[in-house]
């Protein structure tokens, strides 16, 4: 990864500013969560220590503020992570329809193992908790999309497609929303 | 055919959409509310109502409603619970994917009703893309009128705004999600002074589910009365049921609450009975965090009684022999299924989950992980059994929020029901189906 300058993008510095007229004057704090989304989107689907005081001195926040934050919340990576952050379900619902053999075959698909990341910085595979897709499982999401009703074909279609788009999924991206 | 208030047009064609959803009545209890009627009155309809929190809690919202402080010249908040995490539970999703205005209108009702002028929708960052949905609804009700200044020409204003969350159980919890709002860790607040007092940014506050929020809508329209005629007894109106696990139909459903148990699992209209023809074992009825129940217990209470779905009906026998409507997440088990198994994947959620500001739950949410899985593991006792249940035991009731009861009652239930499938495991270990047991990850999340 070639090192950029920390700083968002215009574009992106419109909607921080949009984050934080959202609250009452004085408690601009509240837009952290927010746009620390927007900077892991930004700057490489991760928050580095620079980016994280880069978001303290936007919101002029004690650093900590931001350090504590980040690192309470699932969603924030504070390690690189590859291209496609694969979150597989594997709490009752899923595990009941087959989330276990879902993170098996992702495994041996990709050559992996769970928390790990694919030589190449494509992929990363991690399980998480419950999202909120449980009739739909098992389930696994990708950037904002929801893979739902997955079964060993589906999946490799799904890497298959991500391969080959070979573009970074982040929590903002635009999404098919499959309604069952 | 049951009464259907919230998912009565979930399949026109483009609900989603302002015009269509508009068209087909929406944003009358606005209307109807701010021309005609006074803040008070709209409380005193959701009284009369009935309405119970759909949260999990079940708490009656209008008693909620008439707590908050109203101090002169202090600010005043709604927020609403979108953070829908407990295992089980993804009714709230469908509803705001599938007729997003519903929200936003019941949203401005309410916020009328409790005289709020700046309000907040709370949705889990992991539903990012529904948040989106919410937004472009947000922005078509401000085009349209319903929201800014001068709502219909009353001397009414509202704005109304999403937060996306950052990944964590506990911000549903709601001092948690305060605190989360207020862009900092999820921690559950000390209570008192709870939230109706002192909440977000130390103003009075309310902070209720997305289907409670949704449910003023027809509450206002038709009145609390023809609400409370729905639905049976305290129970009143209808519940969307989350199912899910093993059965033929998994889904959102609205029900009238009152219909048995039995039906809700076989008939037709809903979960159309055990997936692959299979007998059904137990049943979680209301969430991850509710007592799991054996089959026979679910469909009958202990006095033989059709179990009904309502708070009252499934709170029947109270812990021993019975469990509650929680959030209405309804998982359902199939003969083949591991008790012992599926309560480690709670086990490890609660565990994940923890907040861990107090100490039992803390360390014992993490105990309760390690114990099953050494069980599961083939390494495990009779003594392991009784140890996980003093540990449950003395997490329950003593820490600063429920996410510790949460944690002990499922494992409770498990045991009491189902102690001997534990005892096989630990007499038996090589029957153990060789099974591969994933730790909590926080790998991504350590510096
Ligand atoms: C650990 C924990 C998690 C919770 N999660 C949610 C949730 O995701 N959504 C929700 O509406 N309420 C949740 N609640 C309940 C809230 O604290 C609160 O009671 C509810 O939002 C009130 O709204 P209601 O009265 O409309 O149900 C949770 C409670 C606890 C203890
Ligand atoms: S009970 Fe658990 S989640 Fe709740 S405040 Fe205590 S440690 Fe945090
Ligand atoms: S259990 Fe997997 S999405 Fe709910």
């Amino acid at each position: 990864m070639e090192k950029k300058e920390i700083k968002f993008n215009e574009e992106t510095m419109a909607l921080v500013n949009n984050m934080i007229s959202r609250y009452p004057e004085g408690k601009h704090k509240s837009a952290l969560l927010p746009i620390l989304h927007l900077a892991q989107a930004e700057f490489d689907g991760w928050l580095s220590p620079e980016v994280m005081d880069y978001v303290a001195s936007i919101l002029s926040i004690q650093k900590i503020e931001v350090y504590e934050v980040a690192s309470f919340y699932s969603m924030y990576n504070l390690q690189p992570v590859g291209n496609c952050l694969l979150e597989v379900c594997r709490t009752s619902s899923c595990w009941l329809r087959g989330a276990n053999e879902i993170v098996e075959h992702i495994e041996k698909k990709l050559g992996i193992k769970e928390g790990e990341t694919t030589a190449d910085g494509m992929f990363t595979l991690k399980t998480v908790e419950c999202l909120g897709s449980c009739g739909t499982a098992p389930m696994m999401m990708c950037g904002a999309q929801f893979h739902e009703n997955l079964n060993f074909q589906k999946v490799d279609t799904i890497i298959e497609k991500l391969k080959a788009d070979g573009k970074r999924k982040t929590y903002l991206d635009e999404v098919v929303v499959n309604h069952y | 055919m049951g009464k259907k208030l919230l998912l009565a047009n979930d399949h026109v064609p483009g609900i989603q959409s302002y015009e269509v959803y508009r068209k087909h009545g929406g944003y009358a209890s606005v209307e109807k509310a701010i021309k005609t009627m006074k803040p008070e009155e709209v409380v005193e309809e959701v009284k009369k109502s009935g309405l119970r929190g759909r949260g999990g809690a079940g708490f009656p919202t209008g008693m909620k409603w008439s707590f908050l402080a109203k101090p002169e010249g202090v600010a005043r908040y709604l927020v609403c619970n979108a953070d829908e995490s407990e295992p089980g539970t993804f009714k709230d999703r469908y509803l705001m994917s599938r007729i997003p205005h519903i929200l936003i209108e019941g949203m401005i009702t309410s916020s009328f009703a409790l005289g709020a002028n700046t309000s907040y929708i709370y949705i889990r960052g992991e539903y990012y893309y529904v948040a989106q949905i919410l937004e472009k609804a947000i922005a078509e009700a401000y085009a349209n009128g319903w929201l800014g200044k001068n709502i219909l020409g009353s001397d009414y204003s509202l704005d109304l705004y999403v937060q996306v969350g950052g990944g964590a159980y506990i911000c549903g919890e709601e001092t948690a999600l305060l605190e989360s709002l207020e862009g900092k860790r999820g921690n559950p607040r000390i209570k008192p002074p709870f939230p109706a007092i002192a909440g977000l940014y130390g103003c009075p506050t309310v902070v209720n589910n997305v289907e409670t929020i949704a449910a003023v809508v027809p509450i206002v329209n038709d009145g609390g009365d023809a609400y409370a005629a729905i639905g049976i007894g305290k129970s009143s109106g209808t519940k969307l049921i989350s199912a899910s696990g093993h059965i033929n139909k998994p889904g959102v459903y609205e029900i009238e609450m009152g219909i048995t148990v039995e039906d809700f699992i076989y008939s037709d209209e809903y979960c159309g009975g055990i997936l692959n023809g299979k007998k059904l074992k137990a049943v979680v009825a209301g969430g991850s965090s509710v007592p799991v129940l054996p089959a026979d217990l679910i469909i009958t209470t202990a006095n033989g009684e059709k179990r009904l779905m309502s708070y009252e009906s499934l709170a029947d026998g109270g812990f021993a022999t019975g469990t509650m409507l929680g959030s209405g997440g309804f998982i359902v088990m199939d003969e083949t299924t591991n008790i012992v198994e599926n309560l480690h994947t709670f086990a490890r959620f609660y565990h994940h989950e923890s907040c861990g500001q107090c100490s039992p739950c803390r360390e014992g949410t993490g105990w309760m992980e390690k114990i099953l899985h050494k069980i599961l593991d083939g390494h495990g006792t009779l003594e392991d059994v009784d140890l996980l249940w003093e540990i449950q035991r003395k997490i329950e009731g003593n820490t600063i929020c429920p996410l510790g009861d949460a944690a002990a009652w499922p494992v409770a239930s498990a045991i009491r029901h189902f102690r001997h499938e534990f005892e096989e495991f630990v007499k038996n270990p090589n029957g153990i189906k060789k099974v591969k047991h994933y730790e909590s990850t926080q790998n991504l999340v350590t510096a």
